[in-house]
């Protein structure tokens, strides 16, 4: 007898609850108006000395403002795209320093180079030592071309995990932070094995002996924001999104039309929200009003309290329980179904789909 | 590696997209490579190995996996998963219905086969992907039945032996596909522990989310000539860099140049190395007798 049952992961699914797309767009119609008007007054006020239209001009930007904020609140899924990527949020620099005191950035993977995508090191958080590792996007283009966007090569995955292992030693936890577009695409990321080095922080993070927070502060771009983010606990920020692809590159494929993103970012279900129901994170972090960009230093010190507490738990578990508590968690993500099990061996699970450590 | 060009390249009429349909029912099969006419007998007598110009040509799960066990000895596991479908996904059409068609024309539920067997003698416990099968694509099913059979492995205290063949993780599951990455690692990653060998058999092609997690986590890793090993589409990365890529990049040739994986075995070489392999692993022989779960067979009708 075919007996549906999510062998695996959270009871209840999550409907889609965004705002539907008309009426997000509406509001994206509207300011565009408005910000067109803005520059026809401005235009005029430039070319005839005579006419003053400073007034109206400041209350239609402050009606701009209050509709940039509307959307904000509740943004549509392919708008929380472009709030995951607006160039002001925090950087990772940001975080570390709401996060730590005396942080020493550690440098290379000891093979090949330093990868600047990719920043990480020591520092305190509460007094006690920590790892931070996280990706580094730029703040300007020019910081953006010398940290390749944010989006690592196989040297930045290795050094990573050479500082989680510096953490695993020290008995220090492991926190980081995710904010790319994805790995590098390129001939020596290939050459020098992207999929071997993602492949590989994934290993070593599944069985790190140390407790790992790990926080999607912005985009989290596939296999390249995950190679930093088997964490104990995952939390993201609520206006950042998580995805196996870009919502670009699905449409790509699906529909040959890469144009076609705002479709594909409703049907990919990357907001925080639906990831939460999924079971793919563990909480979410609300932002400011507005978005991160508005209040930067809200929201890196909403993400630094929300790292402390998990950190104060984590810490508090012995290794062995963090390690089984890490592989059931991992183990049970996903839904599918079984119509007919066979010699099913002890450690895979029944229908609920919890997979024991001691199998 | 984004799946387009993967996706792309299956959808070209001239070439072969699985295992059974590259064979046409006629009497001659034409060789996507070296456009050689081959006399079908002799294609599969060469076990699919271009005679002239030594394509490889794909195989199904079950070919290959009647290609390297030893008859008789494959028992199947987990073969009741199939996908469901948290997302509601629809593109041209529903993710359910792509699935029903998926496994209507590859006649498996899933694209792997999972089971336990035994090579030259030696009990594994295997698992091979199915290229026709959504590209190979990892949702939470193959998740499932990769971590199952590193669990299965650990118990057992037999290797682990995965034939790869994918374009990556699959969309239709979002960020759970994702997640099938962190899955399959975590299970891997406790079979090391327990000091469990693992094999890793790259077929063609192997990208993506299944080259970036328990495909390149293999304690030895081989490949089959030829075959398309990387992590990003080419056409992705011709586009970020801004040139063309020669010719033989992310092959097999290439991975193993770049000191990635341990050999390249043809298809010929593959059950006498993988036996050799499991014996200098210390695998135990396989109890004589092992039971015979339902056999998967060869295009031409002929049981594993």
């Amino acid at each position: 007898m075919a007996v549906p049952s999510n062998l695996a992961g959270p009871a209840g699914r999550p409907g889609a609850s965004a705002p539907s797309d008309a009426a997000g767009e509406r509001l994206e119609r509207d300011l565009e108006r408005i910000e067109q008007k803005v520059d026809e007054l401005k235009r005029i006020t430039a070319a005839e000395a005579t006419v003053d239209l400073t007034q109206q001009i400041a209350a239609l930007t402050a009606r701009a403002e209050a509709l940039r904020e509307a959307i904000a609140q509740d943004p549509t899924p392919w708008q929380t795209v472009q709030l995951a990527r607006h160039p002001g949020r925090p950087k990772i620099g940001d975080y570390i320093a709401g996060l730590t005191t005396e942080f020493v950035e550690l440098h290379g993977d000891r093979a090949f180079r330093d990868d600047p995508a990719i920043i990480g090191g020591l520092g305190l958080v509460d007094g006690h030592t920590a790892a931070v590792v996280g990706h580094a996007k730029g703040r300007d283009t020019r910081e953006n071309i010398a940290r390749n966007f944010g989006s690592p090569n196989p040297e930045g995955y290795r050094k990573a995990l050479r500082i989680m292992r510096l953490a695993e030693k020290l008995r220090a936890p492991v926190v980081t932070l995710i904010d790319t577009q994805g790995a590098s695409p390129g001939k020596e990321a290939e050459e020098r094995g992207q999929s071997e080095a993602i492949a590989g922080g994934l290993l070593g993070m599944s069985r790190l002996r140390a407790p790992i927070v790990a926080v999607i502060t912005g985009e989290g771009g596939s296999g390249g924001a995950l190679a930093i983010g088997v964490g104990d606990v995952v939390l993201m920020l609520d206006k950042a999104i998580y995805s196996v692809i870009s919502p670009e590159g699905c449409a790509a494929i699906l529909w040959r039309d890469g144009s076609r993103g705002r479709e594909a970012a409703r049907a990919l279900r990357l907001t925080a929200r639906d990831l939460l129901g999924f079971g793919v994170v563990d909480e979410v972090i609300p932002e400011p009003s507005g978005g991160a960009h508005r209040h930067p230093d809200q929201a890196v010190a909403a993400v630094a309290a929300a790292v402390r507490r998990h950190l104060a738990a984590l810490t508090a578990l012995p290794t062995e329980d963090l390690l089984k508590a890490r592989y059931a968690k991992y183990r049970r993500i996903g839904y599918l179904k079984d119509l007919g099990q066979t010699a099913a061996p002890a450690g895979a699970q029944g229908a609920s789909g919890t997979a024991g450590e001691g199998a | 590696m984004e799946l387009a060009a993967v996706l792309n390249w299956i959808r070209r009429p001239d070439h072969p997209s699985g295992g059974r349909r590259d064979v046409p029912a006629g009497l001659w099969s034409k060789c996507p490579r070296c456009a050689t006419l081959v006399y079908r007998k002799e294609l599969e007598r060469k076990l699919r190995v271009c005679p002239r110009c030594s394509y490889h040509h794909r195989l199904s799960a079950a070919d290959r996996l009647a290609l390297v066990l030893d008859e008789g000895s494959f028992e199947e596991h987990d073969e009741g998963l199939v996908p469901d479908d948290p997302l509601g996904f629809v593109d041209e059409q529903p993710y359910p219905a792509r699935i029903e068609e998926a496994q209507r024309r590859t006649g498996v539920p899933e694209a792997i086969i999972t089971g336990t067997g035994a090579i030259e003698g030696r009990g594994a416990v295997v698992g091979a992907m199915e290229f026709g099968f959504l590209g190979g694509s990892m949702g939470a099913v193959v998740g499932e039945k990769v971590a199952r059979s590193a669990e299965r492995a650990g118990e057992r205290r037999r290797p682990l032996v995965l034939f790869s063949a994918s374009g990556g993780a699959r969309m239709q599951e979002g960020a759970l596909s994702l997640m099938q990455l962190a899955k399959t690692s975590v299970a891997v990653g406790r079979l090391s522990e327990l000091g469990v060998p693992f094999i890793s058999v790259l077929c063609d092609p192997t990208t993506g989310g299944v080259a970036a997690s328990f495909a390149f986590q293999g304690d030895v890793i081989l490949a089959e000539p030829g075959a398309l090993i990387g992590f990003a589409g080419r056409r992705v990365i011709e586009q970020t860099i801004r040139q063309k890529l020669p010719d033989g990049f992310q092959t097999a040739e290439f991975v193993l140049e770049h000191g990635l994986i341990d050999a390249i075995v043809p298809r010929g070489d593959l059950r006498p190395t993988l036996g050799r392999l499991l014996r200098l692993c210390g695998a135990p022989p396989a109890p004589a007798g092992a039971a015979a779960g339902p056999l998967p067979t060869l295009a031409d009708g002929r049981p594993v």
